[in-house]
């Protein structure tokens, strides 16, 4: 499969800040393809220079053979966007919005309602299209956000975090719409701080931190990266002392890495069940008590953190 | 062109679910006049036209310069053909000829009237407010009308111009310390302040309308030809900065970002949100024209000089909201900048008063402002004037419009509409 977008060492600054140093990947025509990476990391920036909208300091990026900083216009009508924050005219319908914004990417008369139709189906609104965007829900909203980015059909979808602060049944209907889209054809190129996301979704993830793209491939690709090992993870107490205990289990025999999120303490081991009675003992000599523990395949969570020192949710 | 349209009326369809803007640009002006017109007693009948021979009685218990003056001012030739005036000695037996309807009006001058303006020499100053008596005959307000507006222009010349309280009523819905739906008690308060006032040299000032009557002819004199054009071109500023405001909202909202992501430039987006400034504002502005020729039977005069000279002033009006919109970081600082801007201009711009007897630099900045031209353009509109004398104001306009657009575009260009 050909190449639909090639990013060649992208960055952008602000001001004195460097929100992508220099970023390149691929996407194939036909993959969904992730950026996972936890808030901060750069996605949006990424997305907005993609989208022609922010202009990158440096480098660039083809899109359907046209650069995204010589020819704008062009690339504008190979994507679809769907932004991070639901950007509607609340005050229209969830119709009257879909066929203004059809209208702006030069669909009109008899095609544009017809293909308004076929979205509202598709989103699963048609019954609610004649209601102000105001009076939805947050799923809703974010369902019609999307819609918006379907209009014209575009051959490469950028969908910056849209399942982010929705209930887990319109996330669902969302990731089911993904899939059916690419199914269709779409190539898609999705944002998420979700691992679960990117890992039911995507043919290839890239992880992207502080800017810059740690990993990319497949995901087995990238969970070979963390070698054979595993994750072991203890949930303790509140009043616990997560810190205390990382640092304690980080001197049993077999165990590379010790990191705390919130009250769990995420172990990386080769294998976990010869590590445990090691680090149930520390936790004793420590005075700490462990509710539950929980052993991990390799994951991208798992490369996530043997690739920063960090868990991807903060 | 046809995405500007197209973004355009989206803002005309989004402004026209706003309850509380619609309240506000169409609402208050059209309350606030008519509770100019109630108090004016516009409303009651009376809508003859080629009036003359106007009967009222005069009443001098001052019988000293001024009281003089203003009984000279009734006897002269050339008020001649337009008053029939009769004189009496009794307050109480011309107030009877008003009530029988005898007369249209009694002008009642009490004594030391001129004494308490001009004090002599010798004598103690009084405190004492000494007010001329208009007592107007309400089944005959065009005629009291005329009459009173005499009386003004008189009282007009004998004092400095002081601005009255008629900048009230506006700030005060600004401000958001009365219900927009409140406007037409207040404003009617506001009239009847006005019309207590006509004793009151330094108030009177504040509705005195200079129309001419030395020639005799009949004349229609329509105090609503003043307050209708003056309350709409107000909110008018209101309308435009309202509409400059949606363009920094649509930045924070992401829609405008969006648009951008969408082939369409930004030429087209910014084009599309003038136009839609210039839409709403022509809209609020025939329908409060209309709303009043059919409610009030206001006459605007030649109704294709009113067109043009509305489209004029929507379009002076556009440029400004669009500078304040390109000076402003927020969409909130539009708003209250915009408001700021709207009662200035009122004031200066001869929305509340004439302007006529402000002082000349307060005239000439008045000039900068598009209520000033147009309310020019309507008065004379409503005169009875032809388009020939509404080139200036028009011209004028357009002007204004271009410069001011095409200042706010440079201050635009160097603005990053994209990035927050
Ligand atoms: N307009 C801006 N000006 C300055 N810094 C910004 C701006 N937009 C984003 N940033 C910074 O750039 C970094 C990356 O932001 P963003 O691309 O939004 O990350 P993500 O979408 O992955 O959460 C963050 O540290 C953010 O604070
Ligand atoms: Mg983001």
């Amino acid at each position: 499969m050909p190449n639909i977008l090639e990013v060649q060492n992208l960055a952008k600054s602000y001001d004195n800040f460097t929100a992508v140093k220099g970023i390149s990947f691929d996407i194939k025509e036909g993959e969904i393809f992730s950026l996972l990476g936890p808030n901060g990391a750069g996605k949006t920036t990424t997305i907005s220079m993609l989208s022609t909208l922010y202009t990158p300091t440096s480098g660039d990026a083809v899109i359907g053979g046209h650069s995204i900083t010589k020819d704008p216009m062009a690339v504008k009508q190979v994507i679809g966007v769907v932004p991070q924050e639901i950007a509607l005219y609340e005050d229209l319908t969830a119709r009257e919005n879909l066929v203004f914004w059809g209208q702006m990417y030069g669909l009109g008369g008899k095609s544009l309602n017809s293909r308004v139709d076929e979205v509202l189906e598709q989103i699963g609104l048609t019954d609610k299209a004649k209601n102000r965007v105001k009076t939805y829900s947050g799923g809703m909203k974010r369902r019609v956000n999307i819609g918006v980015g379907l209009l014209h059909k575009p051959r490469l979808l950028f969908m910056d975090e849209p399942t982010v602060g929705i209930d887990p049944q319109s996330r669902r209907a969302i990731l089911d719409t993904v899939k059916d889209l690419n199914k269709h054809g779409m190539t898609v190129l999705y944002t998420t701080h979700y691992m679960e996301e990117a890992a039911e979704l995507s043919n290839r993830v890239g992880i992207i931190d502080h800017g810059e793209l740690i990993a990319l491939g497949t995901q087995d690709e990238l969970t070979k990266q963390v070698g054979q090992a595993e994750t072991l993870i203890l949930h303790i107490g509140e009043n616990e002392d997560p810190d205390a205990l990382a640092k304690a289990v980080s001197s049993v025999e077999g165990v590379q890495k010790a990191d705390v999120t919130n009250n769990e303490v995420s172990i990386i081991t080769s294998d976990a069940k010869d590590i445990l009675a090691g680090v149930v003992g520390k936790a004793n000599e420590r005075g700490i008590k462990i509710r539950s523990m929980d052993i991990r395949e390799p994951n991208l969570e798992a490369v996530f953190l043997h690739l920063t020192g960090r868990a991807l949710r903060d | 062109m046809l995405k500007t349209l197209l973004i355009g009326i989206k803002d005309l369809k989004i402004l026209s679910r706003d309850r509380a803007a619609l309240i506000l640009i169409l609402l208050a002006p059209f309350l606030l006049t008519i509770g100019m017109g109630l108090v004016t007693g516009r409303f009651s009948g009376d809508n003859s036209s080629g009036i003359s021979d106007i009967p009222i009685v005069i009443v001098n218990l001052d019988n000293d310069s001024l009281g003089n003056a203003l009984v000279d001012v009734f006897n002269s030739d050339d008020l001649a053909e337009l008053v029939e005036p009769t004189f009496s000695v009794d307050p109480e037996a011309a107030r009877l000829l008003v009530d029988e309807d005898e007369v249209a009006a009694a002008i009642i001058i009490p004594k030391g009237f001129t004494q308490s303006i001009i004090p002599q020499s010798g004598s103690a100053v009084s405190n004492e407010e000494i007010k001329i008596e208009f007592y107007a005959n309400p089944s005959r307000p065009t005629s009291a009308g005329i009459v009173k507006s005499i009386v003004d222009g008189f009282l007009a010349r004998l004092d400095e111009m002081q601005l009255g309280g008629m900048t009230s009523v506006s700030q005060l819905i600004i401000s958001g310390r009365i219900a927009p739906q409140d406007a037409n008690q207040v404003g009617e308060e506001m009239g009847k302040r006005l019309q207590n006032a006509a004793g009151n040299s330094n108030e009177a000032t504040a509705i005195t309308l200079n129309t001419s009557t030395s020639e005799g002819e009949a004349v229609e004199f329509d105090v609503l030809s003043f307050f209708a054009p003056g309350m709409a071109l107000m909110f008018l500023m209101y309308t435009v900065s309202y509409g400059g405001r949606s363009i920094l909202a649509e930045k924070s909202e992401g829609t405008l970002p969006r648009l951008l992501v969408s082939p369409t430039n930004t030429i087209q987006v910014l084009g599309g949100k003038v136009f839609g400034i210039f839409l709403t504002g022509a809209a609020q502005m025939l329908i409060l024209i209309g709303a009043s020729s059919l409610f009030f039977r206001l006459n605007w005069g030649n109704a294709f000089g009113v067109v043009l000279l509305t489209l004029a002033a929507v379009f002076g009006a556009t440029g400004w909201g669009m500078l304040i919109t390109a000076l402003a970081r927020t969409p909130a600082q539009v708003g209250s900048v915009g408001s700021a801007v709207m009662l200035i201009f009122a004031m200066l711009g001869g929305s509340f008063i004439q302007t006529d007897n402000m002082p000349a630099f307060v005239q000439t900045f008045g000039k900068i402002t598009p209520n000033a031209w147009a309310m020019n353009g309507f008065t004379t509109l409503a005169l009875g004037g032809t388009l020939t004398p509404l080139s200036t104001p028009i011209v004028a306009l357009l002007t204004m419009g271009i410069s001011l657009l095409l200042l706010s575009a440079v201050l635009f260009g160097k603005k990053n509409l994209v990035q927050k």
